[in-house]
């Protein structure tokens, strides 16, 4: 039983083995369903030249953007930034690099990093500034260009409930790039609202099987909103 | 007249069709959903994973787990379903999405967009246009026909870095409702009140104008 009990009980022990120059891979998109306690957690460990995959960089002081502020974060791969002036300020002075991705090949290249597939052809981006130095391939007519996948040393992934074998279900739209992320860690980090009994969650219902988790951490969230729009 | 954001919206809400699974962009595409005909169903896709988004929530309902593409709080209606961003990405990828509305800063004759990127000023990302535009066979981009400063934004090439490559058959402007087609912007309606001429002077790409060009319908409120 013990061999499949991924769960640790302090945030030093979930990113034990990050190291400067590490990549790591995160899920969320702007500030929903974003592992904000383990991103907490790099900040207080001061790791460096960080290349950080996520389709966002946070806000500033909250999110990836608190790895802004001692300069952690060395390249960035995302699709869309600049929610925050110290990104912007790092970015104009050379500071941080960053690799402009569309969206859905973000995406997939985490799926497809995450499932051993180390490129695949996509149209997206054909004809524009992202094909620059890619090979394009024509299939039925039509060109595509090669993207190729993504992995982590690490992998940080909010959920919603887990069990100790690492099984993770996410709520509502927080799942977003979790479950990618979770697959293309040589290390995935879990943090959940709730670490369930075995047996609780509904094995048809799993969204990340356990098998791609290597920690699971319960945590408490500020899930902070960015456009609050309610109607009348 | 040159058309208000909603007039536009209106316009473009006449292309849904019963049934149709469609994504809307930032913007005035955004305002397309307040005019869905009554009495058709309509399901809105919003790539961070969402098919089926509702209407913005009460204060009571406010969800930080539960947002659109927009970064907004939304709900889901009943049918809707929530998936990854692979997921969501496969059906826009995959052509499975109906229709895409989605403004811009520049369309060509050739059916190039440019949406994403000004040189010179401070680049944020494409997001998912790039995907959407490639990925989606019925699009719609909807902008003002010129610029403030009174620059045609229908050219005979894209002067800004594209979003995608002949990927655009129609455009929605302030002024008129424009296919693309051979090479050339093929003027099909002109917004009430606005002058073949005007179009003709605020259009820098090659234009085809009809011997008759009607003035546009809206959807009913």
């Amino acid at each position: 039983m013990a061999g499949f009990d991924k769960r640790v009980y302090s945030y030093e022990e979930a990113m034990a083995g990050l190291e400067d120059g590490m990549t790591v891979i995160s899920g969320g998109f702007g500030l929903c369903g974003i592992p904000e306690n383990l991103i907490a957690e790099i900040q207080h460990r001061g790791t460096r030249d960080l290349t950080v995959v996520s389709n966002n960089c946070g806000v500033d002081g909250f999110g990836l953007g608190v790895l802004l502020v001692d300069r952690q974060i060395r390249k960035v791969v995302a699709s869309y930034v600049g929610e925050n002036a110290l990104f912007e300020k790092q970015l104009l002075s050379g500071e941080i690099e960053v690799v402009l991705t569309p969206q859905g090949t973000l995406a997939e290249k985490m799926r497809a990093g995450g499932a051993g597939i180390p490129a695949f052809f996509t149209a997206t981006g054909v004809g524009t500034p992202v094909a620059d130095g890619k090979e394009v391939r024509e299939f039925k007519g039509r060109q595509y260009l090669m993207e190729e996948s993504i992995t982590g040393d690490f992998a940080i992934v909010k959920g919603w409930k887990a069990d100790h074998f690492g099984n993770v279900v996410y709520r509502h739209t927080a799942q977003n790039f979790n479950p990618l992320a979770a697959t293309a860690g040589k290390i995935t980090v879990v943090e959940v609202e709730e670490i369930v009994e075995p047996g609780e969650l509904d094995p048809s219902q799993i969204h990340t099987p356990g098998i791609y988790v290597d920690r699971v951490i319960c945590g408490t969230f500020q899930k902070r909103i960015e456009q609050r729009t309610v109607r009348k | 007249m040159a058309l208000s954001r909603e007039q536009m919206a209106q316009r473009v809400a006449r292309e849904m069709q019963d049934g149709y699974y469609v994504n809307l962009g930032i913007g005035i595409p955004t305002l397309v959903a307040n005019y869905i005909p009554e009495g058709m169903e309509v399901m809105l896709q919003s790539e961070n994973g969402l098919l089926g988004m509702g209407a913005f929530p009460t204060d009571d309902e406010v969800d930080a787990d539960m947002i659109n593409a927009g970064k907004q709080t939304v709900t889901a209606r009943i049918g809707a379903s929530i998936f990854s961003s692979a997921e969501s990405f496969a059906m826009i990828r995959g052509g499975h999405i109906d229709l895409t509305v989605l403004g811009a800063f520049e369309v060509d004759v050739e059916g190039n967009i440019a949406s994403w990127m000004i040189p010179g000023k401070l680049v944020k990302g494409m997001g998912g246009a790039m995907d959407l535009v490639a990925g989606a066979d019925n699009i719609i981009v909807t902008m003002t026909h010129a610029s403030k400063d009174g620059e045609s934004k229908l050219l005979s090439r894209c002067s800004l870095p594209l979003t995608g490559a002949g990927c655009i058959k129609r455009v929605l402007t302030d002024l008129a409702y424009l296919e693309i087609h051979n090479g050339a912007f093929i003027l099909k309606e002109r917004a009430p009140g606005v002058s073949v001429e005007e179009i003709v002077a605020k259009t820098a790409g090659k234009l085809i104008v009809p011997d008759h060009v009607p003035e546009m319908q809206f959807a009913a409120q």
